[in-house]
């Protein structure tokens, strides 16, 4: 029994493998649309999210499963003190796999330790969002027609977003990769993220707080939202939030062949005169999450086609 | 300074001089009824100084502590005044409920009753990682 904890938990072959998966989906969504039937995916998500819990239901629903929900800690058992490790046995009797989002780090995986069924991480605090980036990867792969060979520009909270910690080690097992780490002081990449998977597969990367000297050399631009969540101080949050904000003026030197990648939501980090330049690809990739949530889903339930 | 040789027990030699006394409280020695003696900053050779602890009975030694500890010790088996075997000590691969993780957004800060495990990220430079969070062990 596999869960989806942290996006290494799966090899190159097997992200090229759901890939393949999710092409196939978009190409034949009809031989998909009974996969899953007389499956349950639970969704138990004990903090805050609209999209990720929306795209994995639908993407349960498309393949001809079922839900069931939980949206909220304050209407689960946990308000009333219950551990995640035994509501993890108790929903494994109901459901054949469970989606988990938590705001505490390491959530999902003591869930997984405890369930009987595949569990994936939808998300836990500021640690590790592999589902997204399953779908930041699908979407590179769409507008690039391959996963190396690219300079990846990861601008904003580079400390607490998760997905960024979670691309960026998925990137750095192909050739040819490298980074622009475009942050203020005070949100740069946390040092485990930069020393044991950037430095230590010897990627050549450079860090910087200039958004716009950094624009001309970028394949992809990577924007994340300052997350008021985040911080524990708000005079921090509302100091930083406006830092980093893409503008038409800051794409001038951008390259024609720019993909513009957010992990959605977007609060003001990139100005909705750009939502309809060729470049900005983040509704994209929402629609692309939801093919490779179906693919993930098939694969840990163990459905070949 | 004289201290007894032992009869049946255990030598813990070789410890990096000033660390003895986290040893003895780490392996909960202070918990012992037979005799215990740590003897500290004691002249070497190799080490210039050292720390050596003696254990006046033939307990089990949680090896995981010891080589998180100082994974250059050796352990001495002595059985009727001699010595029957020598251990070597190497970095465990994990530790569980011997160093806690302090990060407030771990799961276990919330959740007392897991058990706080830490796993050898980088055995050269003795990294440990919160197998929950992935927060360096300080």
């Amino acid at each position: 029994m596999r869960s989806l904890i942290n996006i290494l938990d799966l090899s190159t072959d097997e992200l090229d493998e759901l890939i393949a998966v999710a092409m196939d989906i978009i190409n034949n969504p009809a031989k998909y649309s009974e996969a899953c039937k007389g499956k349950k995916l639970a969704t138990l998500f004990f903090e805050p999210s609209t999209r990720t819990r929306l795209s994995f239901e639908a993407a349960m629903y498309e393949l001809g499963g079922n839900v069931l929900s939980v949206a909220g800690a304050d209407t689960s058992s946990a308000a009333k003190g219950e551990s995640v490790a035994d509501t993890a046995k108790v929903i494994s009797c109901y459901a054949d796999i469970i989606a988990m989002r938590h705001s505490k780090e390491g959530a999902p995986l003591v869930a997984a330790m405890n369930a009987t069924v595949p569990v994936i991480n939808a998300g836990d605090g500021g640690h590790n969002h592999p589902t997204q980036t399953l779908a930041d990867l699908l979407t590179i792969y769409r507008e690039k027609g391959r996963l190396g060979n690219m300079t990846v520009g990861l601008c904003g909270d580079l400390k607490f977003g998760r997905t960024v910690h979670s691309l960026i080690a998925a990137l750095s097992r192909y050739e040819g990769i490298s980074f622009v780490l475009i942050s203020p002081e005070e949100l740069k990449l946390p040092e485990y993220v930069e020393n044991d998977i950037i430095v230590k597969n010897g990627i050549d990367y450079t860090v910087t707080s200039d958004l716009t000297e950094a624009m001309r050399k970028l394949d992809i631009l990577y924007m994340t939202r300052v997350q008021r969540e985040r911080f524990f101080n708000e005079e921090d949050y509302l100091r930083l939030k406006d830092s980093y904000i893409l503008t038409p003026e800051k794409l001038e030197n951008a390259k024609e062949s720019l993909s513009i990648l957010h992990p959605l939501p977007r609060v003001n980090e990139i100005s909705v005169a750009i939502d309809n330049d060729p470049r900005a690809c983040y509704f994209k990739q929402v629609l692309n999450g939801k093919f490779m949530r179906m693919a993930l889903i098939l694969k840990l339930l163990g459905i070949k086609l | 300074m004289n201290i007894d040789a032992i009869k049946n027990g255990i030598v813990i030699d070789h410890i990096a001089a000033g660390k003895g006394m986290e040893l003895y409280h780490l392996l909960g020695l202070d918990n012992l009824d037979c005799s215990v003696a740590i003897i500290k900053n004691v002249n070497s050779r190799k080490m210039g100084k050292k720390d050596i602890i003696k254990i006046d009975a033939a307990i089990d030694v949680d090896m995981d502590i010891l080589g998180y500890v100082d994974p250059d010790a050796t352990i001495n088996i002595i059985r009727d005044g001699k010595r029957v075997e020598k251990r070597k000590i190497n970095l465990p691969e994990m530790l569980t409920n011997v160093i806690f993780c302090k990060n407030p957004r771990c799961i276990t800060a919330t959740e007392q009753e897991l058990p706080h495990v830490f796993k050898l990220a980088d055995r050269e430079k003795r990294v440990y990682r919160c197998i929950y969070c992935d927060t360096n062990a300080k």
